[in-house]
Order: structure tokens, then C-alpha cells, then sequence
């Protein structure tokens, strides 16, 4: 990539220089260097970090001091109450929309990472005649934004009467066609061809060889896909928005919302509060599958 | 067989309203004069769509939304390929630490994360901009010009940590040998990032970029869930609320059908746009 004729001198020094100083240099960075990143760093995490640090604060103070205290700091300790008000309000409809919004996020990830890992491995293992075309028509779908599903979504479900069921959430929930690509792409890397050829001639039949080999070989793309997919069901708001009247139906985020969109805030402290109880489930998701959470699957999927 | 139960959803979930959308957008209601009989839906060929391009709301939505997109979108992926890079670089320290903080927004629900801006950018609540006006900065983060940026603020603050995850796995893919044969060549870490690093981890960079466009055009949720709170966003701020106010507010399905259709057709252009162009950038520069 460099020419030689950019810096003569170096692949010379490097000849001469002696090996053992070489990899310790590439180790350790200079001093200076190492404080600026570190501090730039910081900075950033601040930027991050400040409306978490807020919600957490802000969580514990009254409706009085929630507007008439510093919001970076602590005032009386209200937490409890909070608490209390944010689950009798409305006869407890909060812990409602927070069961519903499991219900939705985890049910239809489920399915969906179900869905999707027969599908890729389908599409991964098994040669057949639209092959190519099935997966372009998959692959395009990813390019469609979901809000804009979301709208014909809706107008056909009111078709079928499935308009203000959980059906309305769960079912376009259960379909993830960036998941059957991710688990294409890793079951072509990752089950080899050979393993299923030899359960063929121990007589397994086709399904049994998926559920027990391909399943297990794709676990780590499988909590990925699960993963992404709880989030996006989790963060959804606009398909329940317009697919949702009953309000025993919402997930959280539609309550909150709706908690907020008064503009005098009679209920800023359970907002406040409720945010912070909506987060809770999703970072302890994270916290717990964190370790089988594969990034690089997204990154290493457009080379293939 | 392993196809057919994805394949039945997903017919029934995207192909399905796909065609349905574009069923509706030939279709309108056209009501008696007198109003005495209920309206009859009768087939309107493209006045749907003739109608959608020349209203003027829903080309300022997408002008919106395009100026947007140009600013937070670099912005956002600039930020999240230098924190890539100085987390993968040696001078780094608490890379853990500061790899959580950066990406815990991404856990945040897209309505709270607008919440808890919304507190932060409302005077009655901010103690963000009381500390501006005590040094005499008086601000106004939901006023008419402020807010498309304070918007893309929250934006940024969701998406930039998930985004530097993926580039910076993408990073942790490539091998440490061309990095030791770098350092031979006399390339400092400045130009390894610049040289090395930065062409080799493009496909993740054009994969984010495709994802954040598709993210910009679709924008609603934040925007909808700050209208309430003030005066200076309307019903048809975003080409989504438009076709949403169209469709559900005013009871015009086909109306709110032909702007989907026309907004998923222009995605659909603009992804593959921003995809060829950064395979001939891509091409480019590893062929130097």
C-alpha cells in the first residue's frame, strides 16, 4: 500500500534495529497519546452517559422537585413513592403495558429467530431452482422501511378484523428477513456440508438434522438475531400506535407516550419513573446475552 | 419445507400489504354531492399520485428530512468510526467501560430516549439549558429552528454506539500481521488508521451508511413523540407523518397508500445509490 519511495529510510532502520525493542514499542503507546484518547474518551462517554445519569436522578424526586430542583443532582429521596404511584396508577396499567411489551418483544423474537433460522439454513443447504430469487426478494424487503409496511399493515389488518388484537403487534413481528439473511450467511460459513451428508446416512431425517445440528452450530447467530429483534419489537412505535386503540393492549413505549403528550405534565414523575422501568428488562437482555451477541455478523455479512 | 413458514408470514406481512398498498393508491372515495349516500370506492388510476407530488407539505417533509440526512448522518458515522478506531488503537485504556457507555443508548426505546431529551431540552425541566442562560447562552432546543437538530441529537445519541460496534468488530477482523508489516513499513498509527484500517473496514461503513439513510427517511417516532410539547412541528413534519395524518387523520387510505408507495420507492433508490457509490469508493481506493 506505501511505496518505498514515501519513506526510504524505514524498511532500512527496521533491518537494522535490533528485534527486541521492536514489539514492546508497538505495544505500549506514548504517554501523551494515551491521555488525550483516554480524556477525549471521557468526553464522549459524558455526552452518553448525561441523560441516563438525569433519569436516574430524576427518578427519585417528587413532581415539585423534578421541576424545581437541579436535575443533575439528587433532592428528597422519593423514589418508593414513585414506584408505588407509577403501579397503582390508572388500577396498575403500567405493569400491564410492561408485561405486554414481554409479550410482544420476546414472543414475536422467538418466532421470528425460529423463522428466520430454518429459512436461512434452508436457503444456506439446499440447492433449488429460485434460489437466487427468493433471497433477492428477502434481501430487498430489509431495504423497506418498517413504518412504511406499517400504514398497508394496518389497512389490511382492519380487513381481517385483526386491528386492536395482539395479533396486530405479534404477527409482523414474528417475520424478520434481516434475520434469515444474517442466518444465511452464517450457516454457509459455519455447518459444514459434511456433518449433515453423514446424519443423511445414519437415516436422520432432514428436519431432525436441522434441530440438531444446524440449530446448535447456529446458536450464536440465533441470540443475535433474537436479540436484534427484541429490540426492534421493544422499540416499536408506530405500528401499535396506529394499529392499537385499547390501551390494555399497548406496549410501555405507547403508554409512556401517552402518560407525556399532555402538555402541562400532570404525570412527569411517573414518566420519569417509567422510563426507567421500561429500560430495566432490555439492559438485563443485553447484560445476559451480551457474551453471544456477534456484531461482526452484521459487518461480515456484506462481504459475502 | 424449511422455507414455507418463514415464506407464509412473510407473504402475508410484506408482500401482501405491498401489493395491497398499491391496489389502494389507484383507488379513492368519491362522495355524492349531497353527502346522502355512504362514499363509493371507485378506481382513480395515478390522481393519487399526482395529487402526492405536487403537495407542497410532503416536499417540504422530504426536504426536511434529506437536509437531515446530510448533516446527521456523517456526523453520526464520523463519530462512531473515530471512537471505532480509538478503541481499537493501543493508546486506549478502560475500553469496556467506555464501549457499554457508548452503546447503552441503543437499549433505550426510541420514545424514552426522546422522553428524557424532551426533559432535557424543556425549560420548566432542563438543567441543561438553565446552566446555558447562567452563562448568558439563552437557548431554545424546541423552537422552530432548533428543533430538526435537536432531533438529530437524539438520533445521534440512539444509533452512534450500535454503529461503532459493528465498525469496530469489523476492525477486530482484520489480521494483526498487516498491522506488524505496516509498522515495518514505517507507517505511524495515524496512517495505519487512514491506509489500513479505514479501507479495510468500508463494507461495514457502507453497510451503516445504507441502514442510517433507510433510518433518516423513515423518521417518526421522535419527532411524534415531541409534537405535543410544542408548537413548532406539524402534521406533516415527516413524508411518515404525512402519510399517516393522510391516511388515518383525514381518512384518505388511498392518499396516505400513494405517498408510502412513492417514500419506499425513493428509499429504495436512494440505498441502492448510496450502495453503488461506496462500491466504486471501496473499488477505488483498494485498487491504489
Amino acid at each position: 500500500m506505501t511505496t518505498l519511495t514515501d519513506k526510504p529510510a524505514s524498511p532500512a532502520r527496521a533491518q537494522v534495529a535490533p528485534p527486541a525493542p521492536k514489539p514492546a514499542k508497538g505495544r505500549t503507546a506514548p504517554m501523551r497519546s494515551q491521555v488525550l484518547t483516554t480524556s477525549f474518551l471521557f468526553l464522549v462517554a459524558t455526552y452518553f452517559l448525561m441523560p441516563v445519569w438525569w433519569l436516574l436522578v430524576s427518578s427519585t424526586k417528587s413532581s415539585s422537585d423534578l421541576f424545581g430542583s437541579n436535575g443533575f443532582w439528587f433532592a428528597d429521596w422519593n423514589l418508593g413513592a414513585n414506584l408505588r404511584q407509577l403501579f397503582d396508577q390508572d388500577g396498575g396499567i403500567f405493569l400491564r403495558w410492561v408485561l405486554n411489551s414481554v409479550l410482544y418483544a420476546v414472543g414475536g423474537g422467538l418466532v421470528a429467530t425460529f423463522l428466520a433460522a430454518m429459512a436461512g439454513y434452508g436457503l444456506a443447504k439446499y440447492d433449488f431452482r429460485g434460489r437466487g430469487t427468493i433471497f433477492s426478494v428477502i434481501l430487498g424487503a430489509v431495504l423497506i422501511p418498517t413504518p412504511m409496511l406499517a400504514l398497508p399493515i394496518y389497512l389490511m389488518l382492519s380487513k381481517v378484523h385483526l386491528v386492536d388484537t395482539i395479533w396486530a403487534v405479534l404477527l409482523p413481528a414474528a417475520v424478520s428477513p434481516f434475520g434469515v439473511f444474517l442466518a444465511k450467511t452464517y450457516a454457509e460459513a459455519s455447518v459444514p456440508d459434511e456433518l449433515i451428508e453423514a446424519a443423511r446416512l445414519d437415516g436422520a431425517s432432514e428436519f431432525r438434522i436441522f434441530r440438531t445440528i444446524g440449530l446448535r452450530i447456529m446458536s450464536p447467530a440465533l441470540v443475535t438475531i433474537f436479540l436484534f429483534q427484541l429490540v426492534a419489537v421493544w422499540n416499536n412505535f408506530f405500528l401499535p400506535l396506529i394499529t392499537l386503540n385499547n390501551q390494555h393492549l399497548w406496549p410501555v413505549t405507547l403508554g409512556l407516550n401517552a402518560w407525556n403528550s399532555d402538555p402541562n405534565q400532570p404525570h412527569a414523575n411517573l414518566v420519569v419513573v417509567g422510563a426507567l422501568v421500561s429500560v430495566l428488562p432490555l439492559v438485563a437482555a443485553f447484560r445476559s446475552l451480551q457474551r453471544f451477541w456477534r456484531t461482526d455478523l452484521v459487518a461480515g455479512g456484506v462481504k459475502a | 419445507m424449511f422455507l414455507a413458514p418463514f415464506g407464509v408470514l412473510f407473504a402475508a406481512m410484506y408482500a401482501v400489504p405491498v401489493g395491497y398498498a398499491i391496489v389502494e393508491s389507484l383507488h379513492k372515495m368519491q362522495r355524492s354531492g349531497l353527502g346522502l349516500t355512504p362514499p363509493k370506492r371507485v378506481y382513480a388510476g395515478f390522481e393519487n399520485y399526482t395529487k402526492a407530488l405536487h403537495d407542497d407539505a410532503l416536499w417540504h417533509g422530504v426536504g426536511r428530512v434529506l437536509l437531515f440526512g446530510a448533516i446527521q448522518v456523517p456526523v453520526m458515522l464520523g463519530l462512531a468510526l473515530v471512537l471505532a478506531l480509538l478503541l481499537d488503537a493501543k493508546s486506549a485504556r478502560l475500553k469496556g467501560f467506555f464501549r457499554t457507555a457508548y452503546f447503552l443508548p441503543y437499549a433505550i426505546p426510541g420514545v424514552v430516549a426522546t422522553i428524557l431529551w424532551a426533559f432535557l431540552y424543556m425549560p420548566r425541566s432542563s438543567p441543561v439549558v438553565s446552566m446555558l442562560d447562567a452563562v448568558g447562552l439563552p437557548s431554545d432546543f424546541l423552537g422552530e429552528d432548533a428543533v430538526l437538530w435537536s432531533i438529530a441529537n437524539v438520533v445521534t445519541w440512539t444509533w452512534t454506539g450500535y454503529n461503532m460496534l459493528v465498525i469496530y468488530s469489523a476492525l477486530q477482523a482484520i489480521p494483526q500481521e498487516l498491522y506488524e508489516a505496516a509498522e515495518l513499513d514505517g507507517c505511524g498509527p495515524w496512517r495505519t488508521a487512514w491506509r489500513i484500517k479505514v479501507p479495510l473496514v468500508a463494507p461495514a461503513i457502507a453497510l451503516t451508511t445504507v441502514f442510517s439513510v433507510i433510518g433518516t427517511l423513515q423518521l417518526y417516532t421522535e419527532p411524534r413523540v415531541l409534537r405535543p410539547l410544542t408548537s413548532s412541528l406539524d402534521a406533516d413534519y415527516t413524508p411518515i407523518m404525512s402519510a399517516y395524518h393522510k391516511a388515518v387523520e383525514n381518512n384518505d387510505y388511498g392518499q396516505g397508500a400513494a405517498v408510502s408507495v412513492l417514500l419506499a420507492l425513493g428509499t429504495c433508490v436512494l440505498s441502492f445509490a448510496v450502495l453503488k457509490i461506496s462500491a466504486r469508493l471501496t473499488n477505488g481506493r483498494s485498487s491504489l
